[in-house]
């Protein structure tokens, strides 16, 4: 029951966003508006389904931004320059994330440090790579991300389709349940006779290849790249999946929700210009909307509770 | 109903698994100390013994999950095969249903068996999955109500135990030859209990072997075959069902049981019960002195009331050093025990408030205060600074009483608080409720348990989260508890 | 010598705090090395000073880390900068207003510290994303009251938190004396039992009479109060208040919590260890520097010192 309603609130608060757009300014509802309202959301959809893995887990990513400006800093230099090292130096980094999770579950560190750890280490190595904007963005990524499909922008049909496929990968399919298994009760999967290590290195390794995603769509759509390009991504990727109907713990996170939590996120950033609002606030308009969409699933999830206890006297 | 022919193929004596001289020694600690036993097809071995005797570590070294340091464990494959360790284990057949709840609360009821069951993968795999768990409880559990896409964190305590059980005897890519049920029927109320039992008899009469641990007794008498009696880490009987009585067996654990009429005749000779203390909305009532019980089937809201009482009365910074209500928990691992912190602080936290200077804590009174209550108590152990987990459940269990009876509250609540708790241990805290009553505290006693229901001076019997009969005096027995907790529903079930 | 005296030393390495010390040490050596020891006296002043900062803003997070898995506060950095910035704004650098300056930043705290636990309890938000939504909002009115204006501070105030002691810098003994007070809470005091209590199983500590909600209000409190503090001192010790002058403390003051051996799983704390975070995480970056390594090999090398650390302290004996 639960678990249904947990995607209706992020659509709903999407919806009701969109329409607020709609309503200041009406140009937007085009397929160029849309294309504009929704273009930078793709990189930060895939950066908040990163970080869904990791919470999956019960773990979180405090580096997934500097990561996502490491990759965007990848993708600009070695990947256009030398694309074979490019892409194995993107497998390295998928590779130590999957490391960390083993590390992380092997000595039973604590997530929080050790990815706090790491946003030094990939801001750093953003730095050597690039210590000032500049690059070039591979032409296939560019044309990747400006082709213009019929009917509908990219920017929609590239939301769709990561949300479809992660929803698949970790809600259908026989592996992604054991991954979630392992936020749920690892102690349990343990028993079952499962390597923790292995699952968790496994879900890492997935932040990693999405995180490597979200880079690379950055980079295609801004052209070229900088040290701190994504940092702002680790805390919208925290509120993407909780704005998505996910929890800190016990496994419990929606991908589709994510996906549209992101959405919402950089939605609001244009709802705020379109408010004309001072650029003072702009910050803090941003946090007044979080919280008022969680106050409204509080009052969702009362309710929810209220027909559940209804029916049981009933 | 093919699943349990497969144990035909070898023959029909020979055992599925064979310890021979099995030990397991933790340093000096000696959980398994020289264990021998074979499990035939068709049997159902009930296997019994204190808190610390030695089960769950049998239980671990029959399913292979851990390796014995001395002796032999032997499978008997399918194949005629024989076999040792995890893998070979599972190859065998062999399922464990542990004590804990061991699902993932995140997770459908189909999906849980993906955990369980590693030929689940591939296209398709969820009607697999979904086909053998409903197959299943509808089988053990004729007229459940679990649907497989259900999320398990939304279930009842019992619905889970319910599912963990079907899983245990669900098909798989090797059906199940042996069973180990390790307190099964813990959270389950007597008629899904009866259910489970005749499952396993029937179970047993197709092929099937079944190790099953209970502290119910009644319940290993119903369904064993034969009975291992376990202590100290070695079995010390094992003789067929029909050679043993209960007392028999309560003797052999090394407990004097005391006899349930004289347990309760000095305490029922009081009966001064002092003013009503307290009224909840739903109907609840005490006086001064009076243990009150709450009875019903396993999760009918009694624990629920007893929670709402206990947070309406507490929580307050006034009520810290004056508490009205104290608690004691029956899940310790989830309501009681502080994991990090030594057998003292756990046991002081309760009353510490009123042991401070501004807030500072007096360390020495706290000392004192500790030192009492391990001797009035009789926890075991050599040093209360130990770590409360280094206790065992029994003990912990007794620092939890302690932590709410050395507080000052008028009225203490308590949770089931005897669950899985042994039978010596029990003895004393009822003799320590009776003795704290007759001092003029009221306890609010849940528990799933008749016997220990009909100590009490009154009894609430809740069904469907309501209180559906208030019994009192000679009418508190177990015909009228049963008849209260199951009228209107037994049709239908 | 003494046994227990020798027992007590092979003992050291196991105490949680022991490694951020031995690792300053190290820290210190190596870069007083390079100068043949000239310039020790000078580090070892500048360490004290900003640790104190690290150390006051650690302090609270610590309390905060300690209520258990989800409890950390994001909104010190913010609390930080709109204390600073609204208490220099009051004093506008007269001398005779630093204690009531003082007084408005404290305010700043409770206020910001009541409203994080508000959205906490009422919303029922988790307090990652309560913090986190709440220093949005804090930042955006640090911005407006003041449009990234530096104010100087009084004079009087600027020279008490650049001076000295008797030859230990001001703010070093505030950080102590604050140190010394946390730790007399925690290890000795009834509200140090109940904030272990809500660290290690908030629903046990609740049915045993704890009154959590306290609990967990003065713990947000304390944080945000501390933050003030923090960003008060840092503001007249640096000349002004900026706006970005609280960004690196979020991950300082998240670090030097469990460098300094604090169990993230909560329940847990250690005083002593956040000094010794503190002071690590000054001397990590002034080494790299005086081996003139740029700015990312520094930051490569301090994520990994920290990553290293974690490894080394949580061995063995970590609670599941």
């Amino acid at each position: 029951m639960n678990g249904k309603y947990r995607i209706l609130l992020p659509v709903l608060s999407l919806a009701f966003l969109l329409a607020a757009v709609f309503y200041l300014q009406p140009r937007a509802m085009s397929y160029f508006g849309l294309n504009l309202l929704f273009n930078l959301a793709v990189p930060i959809a895939l950066a908040t389904i990163a970080q869904m893995m990791i919470m999956m887990v019960n773990d979180i990513d405090l580096s997934i931004g500097t990561f996502v400006s490491f990759v965007a800093c990848v993708t600009a230099t070695f990947l256009h320059d030398t694309p074979v090292l490019g892409v194995a130096i993107l497998l390295a980094a998928i590779l130590a994330y999957a490391g960390l999770g083993a590390l992380i579950h092997i000595r039973q560190l604590p997530a929080i440090v050790v990815t706090l750890g790491m946003s030094f280490v990939w801001g750093g190595l953003a730095v050597l790579l690039l210590p000032s904007p500049g690059g070039t963005a591979p032409v296939w990524i560019r044309s990747l991300m400006t082709v213009k499909p019929p009917l509908v922008p990219m920017a929609v049909v590239a939301c769709v389709l990561i949300a479809g496929i992660s929803h698949f990968l970790i809600m259908r399919s026989s592996t992604g349940t054991l991954l979630r298994a392992v936020g749920g009760n690892a102690q349990a999967v343990a028993r079952s006779g499962w390597s923790v290590a292995k699952l968790k290195a496994g879900a890492y390794a997935l932040a990693g290849f999405f995180g490597v995603l979200s880079g690379v769509c950055l980079v295609g759509l801004t052209t070229s790249a900088d040290a701190n390009i994504a940092l702002r991504y680790t805390l919208l990727s925290i509120a993407g999946v909780i704005l998505g109907g996910g929890e800190f713990t016990g496994g419990k996170i929606s991908p589709v929700g994510a996906v549209i939590g992101a959405l919402t996120l950089a939605l609001a950033g244009s709802f705020l210009s379109f408010m004309r609002l001072s650029p003072d606030w702009q910050i803090g308009a941003q946090g007044a909307i979080l919280i008022l969409v969680l106050a409204v699933r509080l009052l969702f999830s009362r309710r929810n509770r209220k027909w559940k206890e209804a029916a049981q006297n009933g | 109903m093919q699943q349990a022919t497969g144990a035909g193929v070898s023959a029909p004596d020979a055992p599925l698994v064979a310890l021979t001289d099995a030990r397991v020694h933790f340093g000096a600690v000696r959980a398994l100390d020289g264990v021998s036993l074979t499990i035939s097809p068709g049997e159902c071995l009930g296997l019994i013994g204190h808190n610390g005797a030695g089960k769950s570590t049998a239980v671990n070294v029959i399913n292979g999950g851990l390796t014995p340091t001395g002796g032999q464990v032997r499978y008997l494959l399918a194949d005629g095969r024989d076999g040792s360790g995890l893998a070979d284990a599972q190859a065998c057949g062999i399922r464990s249903v542990f004590q804990e709840l061991s699902l993932c609360p995140n997770l459908t009821v189909l999906e849980s068996l993906r955990v369980i069951h590693r030929d689940l993968t591939g296209i398709g795999w969820r009607k697999v999955a979904q086909g053998r768990i409903a197959k299943a409880l509808a089988e053990i559990f004729p007229g459940h109500q679990i649907e497989p896409g259900m999320t398990v964190g939304e279930l009842t305590l019992a619905e889970r135990q319910m599912v963990e059980i079907a899983a245990g005897f669900s098909d798989g890519r090797m059906p199940a030859r042996l069973v180990i049920l390790d307190e099964p029927t813990s959270s389950l109320d007597a008629a899904i209990a009866r259910q489970l039992l005749s499952h396993i008899n029937t179970f047993c009469a197709k092929g099937g072997a079944v190790i099953f641990i209970s502290h119910m007794l009644g319940e290993v008498f119903d369904v064993a075959t034969r009975i291992d009696v376990m202590k100290d880490g070695r079995i010390i009987a094992s003789k067929p069902t029909s050679e043993f009585t209960q007392q028999g067996l309560i003797d052999a654990m090394g407990h004097v049981a005391a006899e349930k009429s004289a347990a309760r005749a000095p305490g029922s000779a009081k009966t001064e019960l002092g003013e009503e203390i307290l009224k909840t909305p739903e109907g609840l009532s005490a006086r001064k002195g009076e243990i009150v019980g709450l009875a019903g089937l396993a999760g009918h809201g009694q624990a629920e009331a007893l929670a709402r009482f206990y947070m309406s009365r507490s929580g307050k910074l006034g009520q810290v050093k004056q508490p009205e209500v104290a608690f004691v928990a029956g899940d310790r691992g989830r309501d009681g025990v502080m994991p990090i912190w030594s057998i003292l602080r756990n046991l002081t936290l309760t009353h510490l408030p009123s042991l401070t200077n501004r807030g500072l804590v007096d360390r020495d009174g706290e000392r004192r205060l500790a030192a009492d209550w391990r001797s009035r108590i009789g926890i075991r152990t050599d040093n209360m600074d130990n770590l409360i987990l280094s206790l065992s459940g029994g003990n912990q269990q007794k620092v939890l009483f302690a932590r709410a009876l050395a507080s000052s509250a008028p009225i203490v609540v308590m949770d089931d608080p005897m669950r899985g708790v042994d039978v010596g241990t029990k003895q004393e805290a009822y003799q320590l409720i009776r003795n704290e009553a007759a001092g003029g505290r009221s306890f609010l006693w849940y528990s799933t348990e008749t016997e220990e229901v009909c100590q009490c001076d009154r009894v609430f019997v809740f069904r469907n989260g309501r209180i559906s009969a208030e019994l009192t005096g000679d009418n508190i027995n177990e015909e009228n508890i049963l008849a209260a907790s199951f009228e209107m529903q037994g049709v239908g079930t | 010598m003494d046994k227990s005296f020798v027992l007590k030393l092979t003992d050291l390495p196991r105490r949680p705090w022991f490694w951020a010390f031995a690792a300053s040490v190290l820290a210190f050596g190596a870069t007083t090395y390079l100068t043949d020891g000239r310039g020790g006296a000078g580090l070892l002043s500048a360490a004290l000073t900003f640790a104190a900062f690290s150390a006051i803003v650690g302090l609270g997070q610590m309390f905060v880390i300690t209520l258990g898995p989800g409890n950390v506060d994001l909104s010190i950095p913010a609390t930080m900068t709109l204390a600073a910035t609204l208490a220099l704004k009051f004093m506008h650098g007269e001398t005779a207003l630093v204690l009531p300056g003082l007084g408005v930043a404290l305010l700043v705290g409770l206020g910001a510290g009541g409203f994080n636990y508000a959205l906490i309890r009422l919303l029922r938000i988790p307090p990652i994303i309560a913090t986190l939504s709440a220093s949005f909002l804090y930042q955006s009115l640090a911005i407006w009251s003041n449009r990234g204006l530096r104010i100087k501070p009084p004079e009087v105030l600027a020279d008490f938190t650049t001076g000295s002691f008797f030859g230990i810098p001001n703010m070093t003994l505030i950080g102590l004396l604050i140190a010394v007070l946390s730790w007399i809470v925690l290890e000795r005091s009834i509200f140090g039992r109940w904030v272990s209590a809500f660290g290690q199983n908030t629903r046990a500590a609740r049915l045993s009479g704890v009154p959590v909600e306290v609990v967990r209000a003065v713990t947000y409190i304390s944080s945000a109060v501390l933050a003030s503090l923090t960003g008060y001192f840092l503001a007249s010790f640096s000349g002004g208040a900026a706006l970005n002058m609280g960004a690196e403390y979020l991950l300082i003051s998240i670090a030097v919590v469990v460098i300094g051996g604090s169990s993230i799983a909560g329940g847990n704390s250690n005083v002593p260890g956040i000094w010794g975070g503190a002071l690590l995480m000054f001397l990590i970056v002034s080494m790299l520097n005086s081996y003139g390594l740029g700015a990312g090999v520094r930051l490569i090398m301090t994520g990994t010192i920290i990553i290293g650390i974690v490894a080394a302290a949580s061995g063995k004996g970590r609670a599941v």
